[in-house]
């Protein structure tokens, strides 16, 4: 068991200079054989390793990852937790998951600074005033706390925001989840990855996995750069790569590797304090605790594996900002970067068994996976430990694109993730 | 505050002393002349704190020559025109500029902030994620609202920016980056072969730092020789030379984009209408890399404290600007070229003594020291500063090559510190598309490998830091860059010209200068000044685990300040190397990402702002709708006519009064966005077989047809009605926000799936203006017109289509009706519309004939039970859900979105359908999107079985109609449900056919 | 900002000019026989791509030149444009040899 963070331990160690702080995790080198295997140590996979542990008691296990563990979206993403959605099955997954954020820095005892500072999507058309209004009624019967706020409130609660009645989008309302919010996303990585460590998953970094091995359909073990690990259990779980490690296992995917890219500006001091989601326009912004505006926007609409976009999505979020929050117009930008994300056919997740015994995916979060992760870490790992869907899992399982049962978020709600 | 005379009484190369200005920092007056930086111009009046930092407020000063400065950040102009975060080193002065210090409160000498400094012990890196976690909710309530007003440097400017930005998009054979020695170099070779050459500089003038380079070229020396060649390419006609120009970012296939700081150093052109910042797009087939080399800080005990400088940056501050960085101070240096800025400093007066971290080392710059009487301490280091918002005093140690802690110190006065831990070329733009880089060892640092674009490195930015090898080197760039642009580039002849340089002793890498304790026993050795990131939170970070590099600047923000590492990377490396005991390779570079540095964000949005910002499309009846007091609603890019609200009126008694209207007179509507696509030739009929659920190849040519298209997922996307104008031509009509989609999709099918099909699909929507004529009076108003074809409903029925003259406007005329009265769209072309419009109006007027909008029309058609698509459908409806089951065609084989229909999702009992609501009380208008529950409860959650879809006041029928889609609806006829309704009310409604008024058609068809 | 070239009327442009539209050589089942359609070849059709990384073959439109639709080969990690050709060809016999993964057995029998 590890030592706690806390003020007093803070406070004993600077005594000492520092010297006596343990690791965050280990570095073992990988064993010849686990229960189980996650394959991709981001958000998510650290997620599904802990809970395994945790709710599941399973501790012989391991998580592979190629490069540094939360270096995937976990760490390039605009940190936005909100779970107000139209789709049952949608709600489902990411209230649990925001719901997990709100205890999540106590139970991994590691600050992932889940900041509840409310998340407020404009309505700039009539029809998406129209579209928020059916999710507001949705939402409101699911129990979950959101509401309709007019004009007058968003200007309250943004006072940088542009309310000339007569721009080319006026403010005609917003669709507010107060509860929603931001956290720190490699806070989430870290603490999922100590948390893990100290149930005693080994979390194995610079490993890369080559080959999903099978025998007569069923998992038997992974080819990696660092050996042949040998496990019954293998949960896929590599965002932007998920196509290329499944196809070694026969298994070809609904998915398509995208380019998304966010981008901050140099730190002022505060002037939004919760996040701004602009769907008609394709742009949101909230602004972090060290004073950066954190912007992103749409994806690039072509197959991309450089975490390299292109600039001319990003111009048109930023020209909608500078319309949206006029005062940006002199800040300046500081740094841009991409992530891969996996895109499905109706852009909402999988989560599912697969039809090779013992192999287990969860891929799919396109442009929205930060705010699952405890969720989607918590059904999974429940998933892989039961060898059946958990009820929040059923509905993202594969089968669904022959069935044609397809989860559409963007076209049900006109809503970006 | 100082009394000493920091502007010397001559020298300063940028300054013109006979133009005095006057700026002001912090409200104080500061007397300056023109060609200052606010650098130069604060340090010359004796002050040399220009801030606090990040985290523990430290004061600080100015540490750099140019955009690299991560110190001396201030706020530059007023209200709207405030910018904050400005490099105090790059803001060109002019007379009446205020600037202001940022981080700090109440004031920069007298922070409160700076107390964290006091506690700075209990806050290493990533102390916040090990505390700040109890209570639960006071991260969101204290710890988060402190931290956050603790952070953020500058504020940001007040209201909307008054200023203009603009792009420019070129294409260039070849891009030169950087106008130093090397670009230059590099621009004159590929100039000469004739091509379109771009040379982008970010200072004010050309040259780099060529006036500080030691050495003559051809008897000049380097700073006159590089005069002497931007002369020539500012002379050259196929050169195009940019200054205050940054190279922002490279991106695939050599695109690149350069920030030009147009008007910010000079008011008096905004004044005249330039633009503030412009934003070059620019194409290269080549581009030459002469970014240079950005000097390294060295890592020594309280190495941030103001008056501690790089050493190139106390060289131009006596230089450019005439100013003393100091009376009396120390060169601190592992190689070299710092010994020229000692040189430079004693020549002017300046007391200076050298201190050398290597043992030993020959090169004639450091013999000229020691003839000069320069006192050089070899094998020292600088241990330790005293002094907080200035330097008073430092202590020297003697050291050898890694060792840890220093034994015995001398204290030596002293008022400034020039520091030189060598130069790490400028591999940014190198590596925005992932360009390789490899490490050198001669330089300590990492420097160009290969690169898949056509991009070649030259000089500094290259790792080539004498003199003759970059010039050798830029010229062969510049000339292989035109070759390789375009073969025919003419040959150049070019004499090697005659270099004279000191010889040079080998840099001895410096990762970090120890103290007399270790340390990370308090001693605060900055590696990233303005992120307050010491070594020893370096080697915490490595300790605790976060040892990918990636891990480590994340845990400890090292490189994530405003200059995003230039400086502190790879010291950062550096410590991290001596601290695990790897080699610089293994632990590894962080992604240099766009941009360069950071430019604004009017620059990205350019002219595209306020009304610019997206066009808005307007029908030819637009000014007209204006004039008629109509308020607007948009519809895609259109604006359409919502209500005409009259005097006295409301927007809600003016939709009754258009609805009425067409009840039971007639009105007129502008149908003009209308999508309109015409489909042409001999296999037309087939395709749109292919298009639609139902067929039209069965449509008689003069006749039109309702038609429904679905995605090849089954679901609804359009509808509208086509029209078979003859054998083998159609008009469709679609919706107004897909008429650009729809086009595009009929163009996708017809290349790529069904290419053998003889079709032209022409997109017509602009040609036309379109009015629907609707309501009971609606052919005694053609008749008024006067038409030269039979208007007779016999001649002309419902679903009909006739072309000729109506008021002797050409006209094509569709008798169909989204109002369920009787209607004629009439549609004219684009430049007559407005004149049929009147004509319309004024043949209608004794009709009673009123013009309608949009909010009517949809009520009109609500009352009909037609669909709107996006409305009664979402993109996830099909055709059976609607109850349009009738239009999918049984007997063709095939279509878009057929097979589909067949999967079990699809066909699944329970899905939603179309009904009719009508509520309990025929006042109460339910809400757009209001869900049924299966059952009514106290609280949520609660199960949902459908929700309403439109939902209207109908004043036709005097009461209140609805619209929805639930669960198995159309077997629930007669049930009533439950709307459980914000703040508790709940409305119940009876399930009902979803048309509300004439079923029979017997109004459409009168 | 990709640097795109139509084969069909020969213009260059930015990729804002152009229009992606997804992985080439999907077949769609129901063309070929709309009667015999098994719902695993329709979600095949409709959802499963080879997502290649590396050598990828797409369909792109000439948006704002000629309209025409075209294929092309392009590598999704390094986004060079390594061919262009109609969109009812195949790519150049040299591309269907390096392709790679599930292009690989896509091209296996064009190349007999």
């Amino acid at each position: 068991m590890k030592s706690r963070y806390s003020i007093f331990s803070l406070a004993r160690n600077a005594l000492n200079y520092h010297k006596d702080w343990e690791r965050a995790w280990r570095s073992p080198a990988p064993k010849a054989e686990y229960d189980a295997v996650i394959v991709g140590a981001g958000g998510h996979g650290l997620a599904t390793a802990y809970y395994l542990a945790k709710n599941h008691k399973m501790t012989n296990i391991a998580i592979l990852e190629k490069g540094w563990l939360g270096g995937g979206n976990t760490g390039r993403n605009t940190t936005i937790i909100r779970s107000n959605y139209l789709q049952d099955s949608s709600i489902a997954i990411y209230e649990l998951a925001r719901s997990l954020y709100e205890g999540l820095s106590q139970d991994l005892n590691y600050n992932v600074m889940f900041s509840p500072r409310g998340v407020l999507m404009l309505c700039q058309t009539e029809h998406e005033l129209r579209a928020f209004k059916r999710t507001a009624h949705a939402n409101r019967l699911a129990g979950l706390d959101c509401r309709m706020i007019t004009a007058k409130e968003v200007k309250e609660i943004v006072p940088i925001i542009n309310d000339d009645p007569n721009c080319r989008y006026p403010i005609l309302g917003a669709y507010y989840q107060p509860r929603g919010g931001t956290g720190r996303h490699d806070a989430v990585a870290w603490g999922y990855a100590r948390g893990a460590d100290s149930l005693g998953v080994d979390v194995i970094q610079n490993c890369e996995v080559t080959n999903i091995m099978r025998d007569g359909g069923k998992v038997v073990g992974l080819e990696t750069t660092r050996g042949v690990i040998k496990t019954k259990k293998v949960g896929v779980v590599t965002a932007g790569n998920v196509s290329p490690l499944m196809q070694t296992a026969g298994i070809r995917m609904p998915i398509e590797s995208l380019c998304l890219q966010a981008l901050v500006s140099e730190p002022i001091k505060p002037v939004i304090d919760c996040v701004v989601m602009a769907n008609t326009v394709h742009g949101y912004i909230s602004q972090s605790d060290k004073g950066e505006l954190v912007i992103g926007g749409g994806t690039d609409p072509y197959n991309n594996y450089s975490q390299r976009g292109s600039f001319p999505s990003l111009e048109h979020t930023v020209t909608a900002l500078v319309e949206t929050f006029p005062i940006i117009s002199r800040l300046r930008m500081l740094r841009l970067w991409g992530g891969i994300v996996d895109m499905t056919g109706d852009r909402s997740p999988i989560i599912s068994k697969t039809d090779v015994e013992g192999l287990y995916v969860n891929c799919g979060w396109g442009t929205g996976g930060f705010k699952a992760i405890p969720g989607s870490g918590f059904v999974f790992a429940d998933t892989m430990a039961n060898d059946r869907p958990h009820p929040i899992a059923e509905p993202f399982g594969l089968n669904r694109f022959a069935e044609g049962r397809l989860i559409d978020e963007s076209v049900a709600a006109a809503v970006a993730h | 505050m100082s009394n000493k005379p920091y502007r010397l009484l001559e020298g300063g190369s940028r300054i013109d002393r006979s133009k005095r200005v006057t700026i002001s920092f912090d409200g104080r007056q500061l007397p300056a002349f023109a060609g200052d930086t606010v650098a130069s111009a604060v340090m010359a009046n004796g002050s040399k704190l220009f801030g606090r930092s990040f985290k523990y407020h430290r004061p600080r000063g100015v540490v750099g020559l140019g955009s690299e400065e991560m110190n001396a950040l201030v706020g530059v102009g007023d209200g709207a025109r405030h910018e904050p975060n400005l490099r105090a080193t790059q803001v060109e002065v002019f007379d009446g500029l205020h600037a202001v210090s940022q981080n700090r409160w109440p004031s920069l000498t007298f922070d409160v902030g700076a107390l964290n400094s006091r506690f700075s012990r209990f806050l290493p890196g990533g102390f916040y994620y090990k505390t700040f976690m109890w209570p639960q909710s006071f991260w969101k309530h204290v710890y988060e609202p402190l931290i956050r007003k603790a952070a953020g440097l500058g504020r940001a400017p007040e209201g909307r920016d008054p200023d203009t930005y603009e792009h420019i998009h070129v294409h260039c054979d070849v891009l030169v980056v950087g106008g130093g020695l090397a670009g230059l170099t590099a621009a004159k070779a590929a100039c000469a072969s004739g091509l379109k050459v771009m040379l982008a500089d970010e200072n004010p003038e050309l040259g780099g730092i060529a006036d500080l380079t030691a050495g003559s070229i051809d008897g000049a020396c380097v700073g006159d020789h590089a005069k002497a060649v931007a002369g020539q390419l500012y002379a050259a006609e196929n050169v195009h030379v940019l200054n205050r120009a940054t190279v922002v970012g490279h991106w695939h296939h050599n695109y690149l984009m350069i920030f030009e700081r147009v008007a910010d150093h000079d008011p008096a052109l905004l004044a005249a209408g330039t633009p503030r910042h412009r934003l070059w797009k620019v194409r290269a087939k080549q581009v030459i890399l002469a970014t240079g080399a950005i000097e390294r800080p060295i890592t020594f005990a309280n190495n941030d404290r103001p008056g501690i400088m790089l050493a190139t940056a106390a060289s131009a501050m006596v230089e450019r600007y005439g100013v003393s960085p100091g009376v009396n101070g120390i060169v601190f240096t592992n190689n070299d070229n710092a010994y020229l800025t000692a040189l430079g400093l004693k020549k002017v007066g300046i007391g200076v003594r050298i201190v050398d971290s290597r043992a030993r080392a020959e090169g004639s710059l450091i013999a000229r020291a020691i003839s000069e009487g320069i006192e050089v301490s070899m094998g020292s280091v600088v241990s330790a500063v005293e002094g907080s918002q200035g330097v008073t005093a430092a202590r020297i140690a003697a050291y050898r090559r890694g060792q840890g802690r220093v034994i015995t110190e001398r204290k030596i006065d002293c008022d400034f510190i020039a520091m030189s831990g060598g130069f790490n070329p400028a591999l940014h733009l190198w590596c925005h598309n992932a360009g390789k880089i490899k490490f050198d060892e001669n330089l300590q640092s990492f420097r160009p490998d290969r690169h898949h674009d056509a991009m070649q490195a030259v000089g500094a930015a290259n790792g080539t830091m004498d003199v003759a090898a970059t010039l050798a080197e830029a010229h062969a760039a510049g000339v292989a860059a035109a070759k390789a642009a375009n073969g025919k580039a003419k040959a150049v002849k070019y004499k090697v010209p005659e270099v004279k340089e000191p010889t040079r002793a080998p840099l001895e890498s410096l990762w970090f200068a120890p103290a007399t304790g270790k340390y990370n026993e308090g001693n605060k050795h900055f590696v990233d000044f303005q992120n307050d990131v010491t070594a020893a939170d370096l080697e915490l970070a490595q300790r605790e685990g976060y040892e990918s590099v990636e891990h480590t600047k994340r845990y400890t923000t090292f490189g994530m300040a405003t200059d995003q590492g230039k400086t502190s990377n790879l010291n950062g490396l550096g410590v991290l190397a001596e601290a695990t005991g790897k080699s610089i390779p293994e632990i590894g570079v962080t992604t240099f990402r766009p941009p360069y540095t950071p430019f604004s964000f009017g620059s990205i949005a350019g002219v595209l702002t306020k009304n610019l910002f997206l066009p808005i499309r307007r029908t030819p009846i637009h000014q007209w709708h204006l004039d008629s007091g109509a308020t607007f609603e948009p519809i895609g890019q259109w604006r359409r006519a919502y209500t005409y609200t009259g005097a006295g009126e409301t927007k809600h008694t003016s939709i009754n009064r258009e609805i009425l209207s067409v009840r039971q007179k007639v009105g007129l509507l502008d149908a003009s966005t209308l999508g309109k696509i015409e489909i042409k030739g001999p296999d037309a009929a087939e395709f749109l077989d292919r298009m639609y659920t139902n067929t039209f190849s069965t449509l008689k040519a003069g006749k039109c047809r309702y038609g429904l298209m679905m995605n090849e997922l089954g679901f609804l996307t359009d509808d509208g009605v086509t029209v078979r104008l003859a054998e083998d031509h159609f008009l469709m009509h679609t919706t107004s926000g897909g008429a650009d989609r729809i086009a595009a999709w009929l163009e996708e099918w017809l290349q790529t799936e069904w290419t053998q099909y003889r079709v032209f699909v022409t997109p017509v929507t602009e040609q036309w203006a379109q009015f629907a004529i609707a309501g009971p009076r609606a052919r005694n108003v053609l008749a008024k017109l006067g038409a030269d074809f039979d208007i007779s409903h016999e001649a002309f029925p419902h679903m009909s289509f006739k072309e000729g003259k109506l008021g002797g406007y050409p006209v094509r005329v569709f008798r169909i009706s989204f109002s369920g009265e009787q209607s004629y769209e009439v549609a004219t072309p684009a430049n007559m519309g407005r004149g049929l419009w009147n004509a319309i109006l004024e043949a209608g007027q004794e009709l009673g004939i009123e013009p309608y909008g949009t909010e009517a029309l949809h009520v009109l058609r609500a009352e009909k039970g037609f669909i709107v698509i996006g409305d009664e459908t979402d993109g996830t409806t099909t055709p059976i859900d609607v109850g349009l089951e009738g239009l999918i065609s049984k007997k063709k084989a095939d279509f878009i979105g057929k097979r589909s229909l067949e999967q079990s999702f699809l066909k699944a009992p329970n899905r939603k359908q179309l009904v009719g609501l009508l509520t309990e009380v025929p006042t109460d208008v339910l809400p757009d999107g209001a869900y049924a529950v299966r059952a009514l409860k106290d609280k949520p959650p609660m199960e949902m079985t459908g929700q309403v879809t439109s939902s209207y006041h109908s004043p036709t029928l005097e009461r209140s109609i609805a619209m929805a889609l639930i669960e198995n609806g159309r077997a629930r006829m007669g049930e009533t449900l439950t709307f459980p309704i914000d703040g508790n009310k709940v409305i119940r409604a009876k399930i009902v056919d979803p048309v509300f008024y004439d079923k029979e058609g017997a109004r459409q068809n009168a | 900002m990709l640097l795109v070239h139509c084969p069909v009327c020969g213009a260059e442009g930015d990729e804002t000019d152009f229009h992606g539209g997804g992985q080439a050589h999907v077949r769609r089942p129901a063309t070929h026989d709309p009667v015999n359609v098994s719902d695993e070849a329709q979600r095949d059709y409709l959802f499963i791509r080879h997502n290649a990384k590396g050598l990828h073959f797409e369909r792109w439109r000439c948006d704002r030149g000629c309209g025409k639709w075209f294929h092309a080969a392009r590598d999704t990690v390094t986004m060079e444009f390594k061919a262009y050709y109609g969109i009812t060809e195949l790519p150049p016999r040299e591309l269907m040899e390096q392709a790679t993964g599930e292009w690989a057995g896509y091209f296996k029998d064009k190349l007999k």
